[in-house]
């Protein structure tokens, strides 16, 4: 079974090199799906074994798989929803390709400084990715984005460094996640707590936690539809996953009240900036990020709740949001071939002009928003339960009240959108038209995931038993 | 290897690595700046190589080499066939003076807040933990105050040699498929900043990063 582990990670690899170096248009577009199907099946296979797989310096427990699984689904609807009939040119797909690798690396590596080497890797693969249309603002959202994610990212290698210094204490020094958590080992408590610290800080920038988010918006406005959708779906899922993986380390051996106060704290800070950023946001692909930073903050605070059920709920609105945020980034792609402008007030009457756009863009907001009977709803309110079972009610409250803010920009602008005469399309945008008829197969995906999105409410008897042993393995909660 | 050789030589580097950080702050031509990168690079090798002859340490001897390739020569390359002249005009949001205090006072703050760092270890590798810090803290420090790109990638450079020093200072580098990992992201790193530097002279006219303002809600 071990072939399930390297297949993640080199069959990507393998197939991104060999794109780069033969390119047909013929079949390039397709080979990052290939890939993405591959890596779900991997994710699956390995959630169904449930067992503890290994292989020198890869490992997949069950919480690693679960994440496999959800980089592995979010992809496959993003660049199934994102084919297009012009391929990116190799080197995108190639690009794509390494970031799949790198993400599937960083969630299986038992090792902290190979997990830390691929995360940094997903910030090289997507620098082309995010500056992929050459413009002003392209070029300045790239620029934001290594500058800001290169930082942070060497921020948690500082925190890592310090990690293993701090177990020399216990004879000879280690960086693997399976030792530092296993208790056999002393950590050095003053290093073990500044690394432990630096690494969340770290990482949280590269899971667009505000204060540290400013990068997110200009990048997943600026990037390719199926690339925000990867970014915005899975790549913020794995900062966090690295995240919880630090946290363990933490609980093994300086107990979690300071990653968790930190997460509380990143978590309120992000619902705020969501929440006031998204009530005068004039652009629908930034309106997009913002609802991901929203979202990367409930997480955050199910995390930070150091509760079963809230870390739980995190884990299941990590691949509940990513699936449904993938379709939509994937729809307001096309919504701005159609239109030629991302101007929120450029965009009108979305139902009657485009049903097979505006259908899928009311629905998928509704999504985002956790409207029953999406799964959104219910691990929202599971994390305000846990949040409120931990004694923190005054999080709870304020979560509460900054989600209901979000709620009514997010409403307005989606409304205004898609509801209503449609208005004569002005020809001030400043964005290439793209021919983007209707079309079956291409809705296909869409209708796909928001379906999922549904259905996960209702799939509790398989999902409860894998989701607690994906919390019990990221080992926390006790 | 004695060990006040290898001491005296671990003293000298690290003085030579925040010496050249400092004066990054300062600088303002950007071929010297790159010449203060290479040194740094070179400081940060000798370091690593006193380390591994100390403990007859083959393995550190190699990644004293790869140090020695990558942060004083590839580096400091790729980033010299981007800085030619004088660095923009007015590159800095604060003034030389200030910019060389502010770089003291976070040396200062660096030695301040490292101490239990270093759990109560005396010897010469352990006290220069805090210079390595420094390195961080400055790095930041270009990083906020300078605003052409080139400086930027400056600041991100020594940010970069910081941790390093750290890391080889508290526990003799990391293990060896991390090191080579992060080396290699660093490089590529700074490779596409680089080329994004070159496209924004394109599509900016110029690369100062205060003309990046396109994007804001």
């Amino acid at each position: 079974m071990v072939v399930l582990l390297w297949l993640p990670v080199l069959f990507p690899a393998v197939m991104g090199a060999f794109v780069a170096w033969r390119h047909r248009d013929a079949y390039a577009r397709f080979v990052p799906l290939a890939v993405a199907v591959v890596i779900l099946a991997c994710g699956v296979a390995l959630v169904a074994r449930g067992r503890v797989v290994t292989s020198s310096l890869l490992r997949a427990d069950a919480g690693a798989s679960y994440v496999l699984l959800c980089i592995g689904a979010v992809s496959v609807v993003a660049l199934w929803g994102g084919l297009s009939r012009k391929s990116l040119g190799g080197r995108g797909e190639a690009l794509v390709c390494a970031f799949l690798a790198a993400m599937s690396l960083a969630v299986l590596a038992d090792n902290l400084g190979v997990m830390w080497v691929a995360i940094e890797a997903t910030t090289i693969a997507t620098a082309f990715l995010v500056g992929h249309a050459g413009t002003r603002g392209a070029t300045e959202a790239a620029w934001k984005y290594v500058v800001l994610g290169s930082v942070g990212v060497a921020i948690a290698f500082l925190g890592i460094v310090l990690v293993y210094a701090s177990s020399r204490a216990g004879g000879t020094p280690t960086l693997s996640w399976v030792a530092l958590t296993s208790g056999n080992i002393a950590l050095s408590p003053h290093l073990a707590r500044a690394g432990v610290a630096l690494a969340v800080l770290g990482f949280a920038t590269k899971a667009g936690l505000a204060p540290m988010h400013s990068w997110l918006p200009d990048a997943h406005s600026q990037a390719p539809a199926p690339v925000s959708g990867l970014m915005s779906g899975v790549l913020l899922s794995v900062a966090m996953y690295a995240i919880l993986r630090v946290q363990a380390v933490g609980a093994a051996h300086i107990g979690v009240g300071l990653v968790h106060g930190l997460l509380l704290t990143f978590g309120l800070l992000s619902l705020t900036v969501a929440a006031f950023l998204t009530l005068t946001q004039r652009d629908y692909k930034r309106l997009l990020a913002y609802s991901s930073i929203e979202h990367m903050g409930i997480i955050a605070l199910g995390v930070g709740s150091g509760t079963t059920l809230g870390l739980a709920a995190a884990l299941l609105h990590m691949l509940g949001h990513g699936v449904v945020k993938a379709a939509m980034f994937v729809v307001a792609g096309r919504v701005l071939n159609i239109t030629g402008s991302t101007r929120i007030a450029d965009v009108t009457g979305l139902l009657k002009r485009r049903p097979d756009l505006g259908w899928p863009f009311l629905v998928g907001s509704a999504a985002l928003l956790g409207f029953p009977p999406f799964v959104t709803f219910f691990t929202e309110v599971a994390i305000l339960v846990a949040l409120a079972e931990a004694g923190l009610w005054w999080a709870a409250g304020a979560a509460a009240l900054l989600l209901l803010v979000t709620f009514v920009g997010i409403a307005r602008q989606v409304l205004g959108m898609t509801v209503g005469a449609p208005a004569p399309v002005p020809d001030s945008g400043d964005h290439r038209l793209v021919e983007d008829p209707p079309s079956r197969r291409r809705t296909a995906p869409v209708a796909l995931a928001l379906g999922v999105g549904a259905a996960m409410s209702f799939l509790a008897v398989v999902l409860v038993p894998v989701l607690t042993a994906a919390a019990a393995a990221l080992g926390v909660a006790r | 290897m004695s060990a006040s050789l290898t001491s005296s030589i671990v003293t000298t580097a690290v003085g030579v690595l925040l010496l050249t950080a400092v004066l990054q702050t300062w600088r303002r031509s950007a071929a010297g700046s790159v010449r203060l990168l290479v040194v740094q690079g070179l400081a940060l090798a000798a370091l690593v190589a006193a380390l591994g002859a100390s403990r007859g340490d083959v393995e550190l001897l190699a990644v004293a080499g790869v140090v020695a390739l990558v942060k004083a020569g590839l580096l400091p390359w790729v980033l010299g066939r981007t800085a030619t002249g004088r660095l923009v005009e007015r590159d800095a949001a604060v003034r030389p003076a200030v910019g060389l205090l502010g770089a003291a006072v976070l040396t200062m703050f660096a030695y301040a807040v490292s101490d239990p760092l270093r759990g109560g270890d005396q010897s010469a590798t352990a006290r220069a933990i805090p210079a390595g810090i420094a390195l961080v803290l400055i790095g930041f420090w270009i990083l906020l105050t300078r605003h052409s790109a080139v400086s930027q990638l400056l600041g991100f450079v020594v940010l970069d040699n910081g941790i390093a020093m750290v890391a080889f200072l508290t526990s003799d580098g990391l293990p060896l498929t991390v090191e080579l990992g992060a080396t290699l992201d660093v490089l590529l790193v700074v490779v596409i900043l680089r080329a994004l530097t070159t496209r924004m002279r394109g599509t900016h006219g110029g690369t100062s990063v205060d003309d990046l303002t396109e994007l804001r809600d």
